[in-house]
């Protein structure tokens, strides 16, 4: 993997996405309580790079933005501005995505066997032609992820949430993609579970030369999966690097404060600097640096002007005022 | 690698009888007294009017069977009953035991006939209200509430009023039952309409439908295979209980005198009959017609009530 980023080709370029919602109430509540139009900036004028064949993780609070990036990069939102650039794949057509969805109790339907769940994408993409071949390639796809040929036979609610996971991460896979995102899909996960679906993401990944846009809240399984991290907060990147180098030299006061969530095995009672309040309201984002109410640091300039991005030698990109090159 | 995927179990799975027998819905009637009653009497009902021709002594619609010295005869317990007449006859010499089954069969049949109609309109409705959402939701919804804001019995008697002037007048006895049929429909698609809304809009966002989104996959076959089954279960209730409610529109409309005709009667258009001789002694014409669509309906609500229990997951 590394071998790859070094070639620094991308699977997806991403430069200045933006996502708004409309969320007013209706037209006769804003008439009756004279409220004005409503707007959530879900996604503010984000920029990030997926090397090929590697992974990139959002992490961040819950309400940073992550979903919605992901929703985005597969195109189930359209963007209010900002471009996204998938690579051609080997075959000379441009990558598309697909998905692996959080929640492995709603993402399958209920009411169809899981057979037929994973045969879905192939039929609907016509990548096999006969119903022989269709019934051959779910049998393949289900032992790839560790179920057996007579699962395919069950409904989903027979299943565990792993089980679910895998049978999802099958259906993701029976397209054929080059390109995942995975929407924190081991966060509805027992611990132990987690490591096996993350092991099982990882295996495929080197098998089929996927390329992964992850996204998790929880920096050990972000740690375990990624090649490069990108911090969001508020609906913005703060701080993106190579894994190794985030985690030895965390620069943003937001990012440190996130690796004081992990757990220690060796210091569980260590001091911890903890950081009151919670993520601003996304409705009125706060002047200047969105992290400046609760950043332990924060000056003056801080709540007047909003950071840039700048790059660091080391390839860290970083947003903060008080960031000193070294 | 071409192998059978259902010879590879472990265990076989279970045939469709064995899964009846197993089901949570078949265990929860065999212990509920009620409802086995009452689906034992629908069953005698049905069967009753389905065979009808079989059973009934007498063929009502035949006018040529019809004997005018046998007229108002009372039934056989009675002093002055006759065989093969054993609830009596009306003034027609009509035998009343024919009647009531074969008027039986076409409260049946219109009755399953408008919930089927107003199905497919209300869970149509539904559906592209709850998926589409925007000015297709509002305008469907804004006539569903208009239809709620007038009673049902009212919207039933202006459609078969207007329908029954639009017909030619060689068609409107034959064409009375179709009539029926859709002014039932038209005043009773709302319910599914607004259940199957509901339902659809919970269905849409949740993840296997993005999933299928994904896929590209044209709206009518999402709408079609992923949301519409997750929406039968609370419709199939209502059209249960619906079914009884339809028997009765359509025995009010009959009895009002704008549902069937005399010449094909339903069991509303025998108690219309029968009402003018009730105070003249012949109280048969009008009772047995009465019990027997009581019978029918509170069969019916039973069995409903029953299964929207045993469906509905937060009363287990």
């Amino acid at each position: 993997m590394t071998a790859m980023l070094a070639q620094k080709t991308h699977a997806l370029r991403v430069e200045g996405l933006v996502k708004t919602f409309d969320v007013s109430a209706p037209w006769l509540n804003r008439l009756v309580e004279r409220k004005p139009r409503q707007h959530l900036q879900a996604v503010n004028d984000i920029s990030f790079e997926v090397p090929l064949g590697g992974c990139l993780s959002l992490v961040g609070e819950s309400g940073c933005g992550k979903s919605t990036v992901a929703r985005l990069v597969t195109g189930l939102y359209s963007a209010n501005s900002g471009k996204m650039q998938f690579a051609s794949g080997p075959d000379g057509k441009t990558l598309s995505a697909q998905m692996i969805f959080q929640d492995p109790y709603a993402s399958l339907n209920p009411r169809w066997r899981v057979k037929n769940i994973i045969a879905e994408p192939i039929r609907e993409l016509k990548l096999r032609k006969s119903a022989a071949e269709i019934d051959e390639r779910v049998v393949e796809l289900l032992k790839t992820v560790g179920l057996s040929a007579s699962d395919g036979q069950k409904f989903p609610h027979e299943f565990s949430g792993g089980q679910r996971q895998r049978i999802s991460i099958a259906r993701a896979l029976a397209s054929e993609p080059r390109f995942l995102v995975c929407d924190e899909p081991t966060s509805a996960l027992d611990v132990s579970v987690q490591a096996q679906v993350l092991n099982l993401m990882r295996r495929l990944q080197d098998e089929f030369g996927l390329t992964y846009l992850f996204i998790s809240h929880d920096m050990s399984v972000v740690r375990h999966m990624s090649d490069r991290i990108a911090v969001m907060y508020l609906g913005r990147i703060v701080e993106e690097g190579d894994t190794e180098e985030l985690f030895a030299r965390p620069r943003h006061p937001y990012t440190q404060l996130l690796l004081q969530t992990i757990p220690n095995i060796e210091k569980p009672q260590r001091d911890r600097i903890t950081a009151g309040g919670e993520v601003p309201s996304p409705f009125k984002p706060p002047s200047g640096c969105p992290f400046h109410p609760r950043c332990p640091s924060a000056t003056a300039r801080c709540s007047a002007e909003l950071p840039k991005v700048r790059t660091l030698a080391s390839g860290t990109r970083v947003a903060c005022h008080l960031v000193q090159e070294d | 690698m071409t192998t059978d995927v259902s010879k590879q179990g472990a265990t076989p799975r279970p045939s469709m009888r064995q899964r009846i027998r197993n089901s949570d819905v078949w265990w929860s009637f065999t212990h509920s007294k009620s409802a086995i009653v009452a689906a034992v009497i629908l069953a005698v009902l049905v069967l009753a009017a389905v065979f009808a021709p079989l059973i009934a002594p007498q063929n009502p619609y035949d006018a040529a069977q019809l004997d005018m010295w046998k007229a108002e005869l009372p039934p056989m317990w009675e002093q002055g009953g006759e065989w093969p007449y054993l609830l009596g006859t009306d003034t027609q010499g009509r035998d009343m035991l024919s009647a009531i089954l074969y008027g039986t069969r076409i409260s049946i049949v219109i009755g399953l006939a408008s919930v089927a109609l107003s199905l497919v309109i209300g869970m149509t409705a539904g559906l592209c209200a709850g998926f589409f959402g925007g000015y297709i939701d509002n305008i469907l919804m804004r006539l569903g509430d208009i239809t709620l804001s007038i009673p049902t019995i009212l919207i039933a008697i202006l459609v078969s009023t207007v329908v029954r002037q639009l017909l030619p007048a060689d068609l409107r006895e034959i064409g009375a039952a179709a009539v029926l049929v859709l002014a039932i429909a038209l005043s009773s698609w709302v319910q599914y309409a607004r259940t199957v809304r509901a339902q659809t809009i919970v269905e849409r966002s949740k993840e296997y439908v993005q999933a299928a989104r994904l896929l590209k996959v044209p709206s009518r076959r999402i709408l079609a295979y992923h949301i519409l089954p997750n929406t039968l279960t609370p419709v199939l209730v209502a059209a249960t209980l619906n079914f009884g409610m339809a028997i009765l529109t359509e025995a009010t409309l009959s009895f009002l005198g704008i549902g069937m005709p005399p010449g094909q009667p339903s069991l509303g258009t025998l108690i219309r009959i029968g009402n003018q001789f009730l105070f003249s002694g012949s109280w048969w014409i009008v009772l047995f017609p009465v019990i027997q669509l009581c019978l029918l309906v509170v069969v019916v609500n039973i069995l409903g009530d029953w299964l929207r229990d045993v469906l509905n997951p937060k009363l287990r």
